[in-house]
Order: C-alpha cells, then structure tokens, then sequence
C-alpha cells in the first residue's frame, strides 16, 4: 500500500520536479510556502495538470509514459481552497452530484457523512446561504460520498478567518480517525500540518528538500526551510491522570511524562502533544526552584544555526522523542552542549492538538 | 372592407415577424452554444479570427451582408448550387432564405452573451465535477449550461429582438413578398412609401412598445445582466 509519484512540469520561470514514494494510509502534508509548487503536485495527482511523470495508487497505475486517466476516472476525492460548490445546486445535490456518478464504488454512506461533517440542518441550503466553515464542509463532504480511494486537500482552511478555523479543524480530525482513505494535505500552515499530518512532505521551489513520519522531520534541525518562531516537536502521548484541584492532566511517552492543561480529554485518551522550540530551555542540572512544571532528563543529539546569528536549534532526545529547544548561541556555549551532553530541559508550555 | 383587408396584411406581416424571429433564435441557440463555448474554452489561434467574424454583423451595413448572402445563395454562388442539387431550389425570396440571413445576422446578438457567460463561470466549477466524476460532456450539461443560465436568457431575448428589427437583410434577401418574406418592418417603409402614415404609426408604435417591453424584461429579469453580459 503505497502511493508513487513521479512528476516533472516546466512552466516558464517554475519547475516542479519531484519523485515520491508515500505511505498509502494516514495523512501525508506537502508543507512548504506559498510558491513552492505543492499545489501544482496535487493538480498533477488529480490530473487537473498534465505533467510529465508516473502516478499510482495502491497499485493502480493512473499515469505513466503510456496512460493518462482522465480526472474524471480517477477513483479520487478534491477539496479546493475555495469550496468551489455548485451555486445552482442546494446542499443535498451538491452530495449526490459525485455520489450518482461514482455508482456503488462509494463505501461511503451519505448519511454518516451528513452525521459526521454536522450537515443535517444545511441540506436545502443553497452554497451562497453558507458560511465559509460550512462550505468546506459540505465540499469535504462531497468529495468522501464520490467514493474516493485517495482524498486531495489544497489548503483547505485557507480561506477560513482564526475561528473558523478552530471550529473547522475537529471535523477534519474526525474524516482522519473515521475514514480510512489516504489523504494529500498541501499546507503552509505548521500548526495545522502538526495537528493532522502523520507523514510530512517538505517542498522548496519545486523540489523535496526532506519527507519522513511526522515527528521525525519536524524535529529535524537541519531542515532547509527555516521555521521560525513555528519551529518545534510534535509526538503522542496518553492521558494518564487528570487532577481536579489544579485542573492539570498528566500525559505519559515513552521515557517520560508532562504535566499540560486539562482540557477534558478522558484518561487513557491519545493525544498529539506539540512543543515549540522557543518554549523549551536547557540547564546543566535540575532547578526545583522555577515556575516551570515540566523539567525532564535530556541528551543533546545535534544542533545548528538558526537564521539570526545569535540563535542556535539544539535537537534533544527525551525518553524516546524527540524535542527542539532554541536559545543563544551564547548559552550553548557556556553549557558547553555537544552532541551526547546529558542535560535538563525546562519545557515552558505544552499545547495539545488533538 | 379595404380597412379590414388592410388590418389582415398586417397581421399576416407580424405573425410573419415572430415565427421568423422564433425560428431564428431557437436555430441560433442550437449553433450559437457549441461556437460560445468553443470562444469561451478555447486557446487556440484561431479564436481572434473566429471571434472576429461572428461580430461582424455587429460593424457591416446590413446591405452589404444581404449583398454577398444574395450572390452566394442565388443561381451562380455555391450555396445556390448545393440547395438546388439538393431539390430545396434557391432560398433567395423565400422563407428559408430568410432564416438563414437572420441567423447569420443576429449571430453575435446571441454568441456574445453566452460566450460572456461560459468565461465566468470560470475553470472552477468544471474542474470540481471532473473530481467527482462526470465528464466532460456530463459537465457542460450539468454545470455550465445551468451556471450559464442569465445568459441564454439574455442571447434569447437579444436574439429575438434584434431579428425582429432587421430591414436591410431582409430587403435584399427577401424583397417585399406578401405572406412569405413581407415582415413588420418592411411593410412600414411600404406604408411609409405609400403616405400611409396611420397604419405605419401603428405598426411603427408597436414595435417601439415591442421593444421597450423587452428590453424592461431583460432588466427585471435579470438583475445581474449588466455584470454577466
């Protein structure tokens, strides 16, 4: 179960030129700015764009030298940036508009989708009576009842404002945990990559400059596109204890455990736990005087320079993850931290994402 | 007697006028689609020209399209030699002759407004029901025709207004035969000619209403014409 993909576009002034072999499960982000040419991959996915190259599915060959699948007989489901519904059709036609035409293919039944998106009271609505949110809702739905065998995202959530979004995010979760489809996710979004990915595609002016499983890449210190403030580790753990009288939840991983906000997440509960680079400090030994509750034994893996001269991304191994920390090359220097130093982080907050 | 034989002949001309100009409309939506949807997609070279001669009704005296329409229809041009092998005879004074110069001259009447509003509609909407399956054709029939819909509303309506008001084609193509080839406008140049100026005020008054009323509905109908088209 795998998806390749093997493409090559000359436009003038951008060439897309990449050869990719991604996990046939899960959600895959294509991460990379605006630009990078993420978008022109999923076209050729979809054969929306027509480049040079070789594309199959879980062993069905949709283009190579010989074969060109047209859009339509590609067994795939596409949500553009801007929902792009039908105006002329209410919500329930738009649904049935790829459900027809896939005939049975569709494993999908219509009315779990309308259960599991929240479409029910917006059926005879037409698109220009919706919401944002609500558009790409129904768009997303729309393109699981067309039965798809491989679900394309093109930023979704870009054209959502903050709220939106945050309300839009726990039903892409859902489609993620519920539907087995394997999803393309093009974003320049990092907390939404760190909050849906399980396999992470970074793109650069055309090209792959790194992929890999999600908590890897990003705690990688050497990855060509800086991230900035955005920089950080992202890795699962399970809710082990919530403590009513500090309205705390302790989440346990492997090697290790943390102290984060309860937000009501049920004991024994799996989240996603993301920590930025620039919440994480290092000490040579434990200080049980400080504010911070997170304090955990670490050893220093790797480190580079960041974009500023006076900072420097230090990888870090606690217990069997991986951690980024970010701090002046000055302190790197005075506690002396090569590669292999066992050292203290002090981790200022940690957020869950799902 | 006379008034009434007078008020037959005008009627004869204005049931004359419509069945032309619904003919016309219905025959040019039936070609006009396909040649708009073509102007509108394509982007091949050939566009500018193709372009260029559907709108070249819109800038030539129709004198001279009803000129070089008579020669190619009648005895000695190529398509005068095809309808006669064909044993339709000549079109030239008769009622299909009249049709085909209708359809030719109020080609960019009905072309433009649809071509206007197959471009937008844009890629996007195509694209996304190529995502969910449907073809091409599935697509132009089940989106682009509905989207485009204020636009064949506005190509009819133009259509038929603009082939009710033609002269000049008429004149040359179909001179001035009772029951078959006289229409509205014709028979008021007749009455004009003849010093009969009540019944041409009749008729000349009716069609300024005609109009009027038309071009109200095209409005009222369709509020967002004046961006569409």
């Amino acid at each position: 179960m795998s998806i390749a993909a093997r493409f090559r576009v000359d436009y003038a002034g951008f060439a897309l030129d990449v050869d990719l072999d991604l996990p046939g499960s899960g959600v895959t982000a294509l991460f990379g700015r605006s630009g990078c040419g993420k978008t022109t991959l999923l076209r050729c996915m979809a054969g929306l764009e027509r480049g040079a190259g070789r594309l199959a599915v879980n062993g069905e060959t949709w283009q190579d030298a010989g074969t060109f699948v047209p859009t339509h007989r590609r067994p795939l489901g596409y949500v553009f940036q801007d929902a792009r519904l039908f105006a002329h059709l209410d919500v329930a036609r738009n649904l049935d508009f790829g459900a027809r035409r896939s005939g049975s293919a569709g494993a999908v039944r219509r009315d779990a989708v309308v259960e599991l998106l929240g479409l029910g009271p917006l059926l005879d609505r037409l698109p220009a009576r919706l919401s944002g949110g609500e558009q790409q809702r129904v768009a997303i739905a729309r393109a699981l009842l067309a039965g798809p065998r491989l679900l394309l995202m093109d930023e979704p959530l870009a054209s959502l404002d903050h709220a939106r979004k945050q309300e839009f995010l726990p039903w892409l979760e859902r489609v993620r945990d519920e539907l087995e489809i394997p999803v393309i996710y093009v974003s320049h979004a990092p907390d939404e990559v760190a909050r849906l990915a399980d396999h992470l595609v970074v793109m650069d002016a055309g090209r792959v400059v790194a992929q890999g499983p999600l908590a890897e890449t990003l705690a990688r210190v050497d990855l060509p596109i800086k991230l900035g403030e955005d920089a950080g580790a992202v890795f699962a753990a399970t809710v082990a204890e919530r403590d009513a009288e500090w309205h705390l939840a302790r989440v346990e991983f492997p090697g290790g455990e943390l102290w984060v906000r309860d937000n009501g997440t049920p004991v024994g509960r799996v989240v996603r736990v993301r920590i930025l680079a620039r919440d994480v400090s290092i000490a040579n030994s434990r200080h049980e005087d400080s504010s911070i509750l997170n304090v955990l034994p670490a050893t220093v893996l790797a480190h580079a320079a960041e974009d500023h001269p006076s900072q420097v991304l230090v990888q870090l191994r606690v217990g069997e993850n991986l951690l980024l920390g970010r701090l002046t090359r000055r302190s790197a220097q005075r506690l002396d931290l090569a590669p292999g130093r066992e050292v203290w982080v002090q981790i200022k907050a940690v957020a869950l994402v799902g | 007697m006379i008034e009434s034989a007078n008020f037959a002949a005008d009627l004869a001309a204005i049931w004359l006028t419509v069945k032309l100009a619904a003919v016309t409309t219905l025959l040019l939506l039936l070609i006009g689609t396909p040649i708009a949807w073509w102007l509108a997609r394509t982007r091949s070279a050939w566009k500018g020209p193709v372009g260029a001669v559907v709108a070249l009704p819109i800038v030539l005296p129709p004198t001279v399209l009803g000129f070089y329409l008579l020669l190619l229809m009648g005895p000695e041009g190529v398509v005068g030699k095809l309808t006669t092998a064909a044993g339709m005879g000549l079109l030239p004074f008769s009622f299909s002759g009249l049709v085909v110069a209708s359809v030719i001259y109020s080609m960019p009447f009905v072309v433009q407004p649809l071509q206007n509003a197959f471009e937008a509609i844009g890629d996007g909407p195509l694209e996304a029901a190529a995502t969910l399956r449907a073809s091409p054709l599935d697509a132009f029939f089940s989106v682009a025709l509905p989207l485009a819909k204020p636009g064949f509303l506005t190509a009819t309506i133009l259509g038929f207004a603009h082939t009710v008001g033609e002269f000049g084609v008429v004149l040359m193509i179909g001179g001035n035969i009772p029951d078959k080839t006289r229409v509205v406008s014709v028979l008021i140049y007749d009455h004009v000619e003849a010093m009969e100026y009540g019944r041409a005020h009749w008729l000349a008054g009716g069609m300024v209403a005609f109009s009027f009323v038309v071009l109200l509905a095209l409005y009222w109908l369709n509020p967002t014409g004046r961006r569409r088209t």
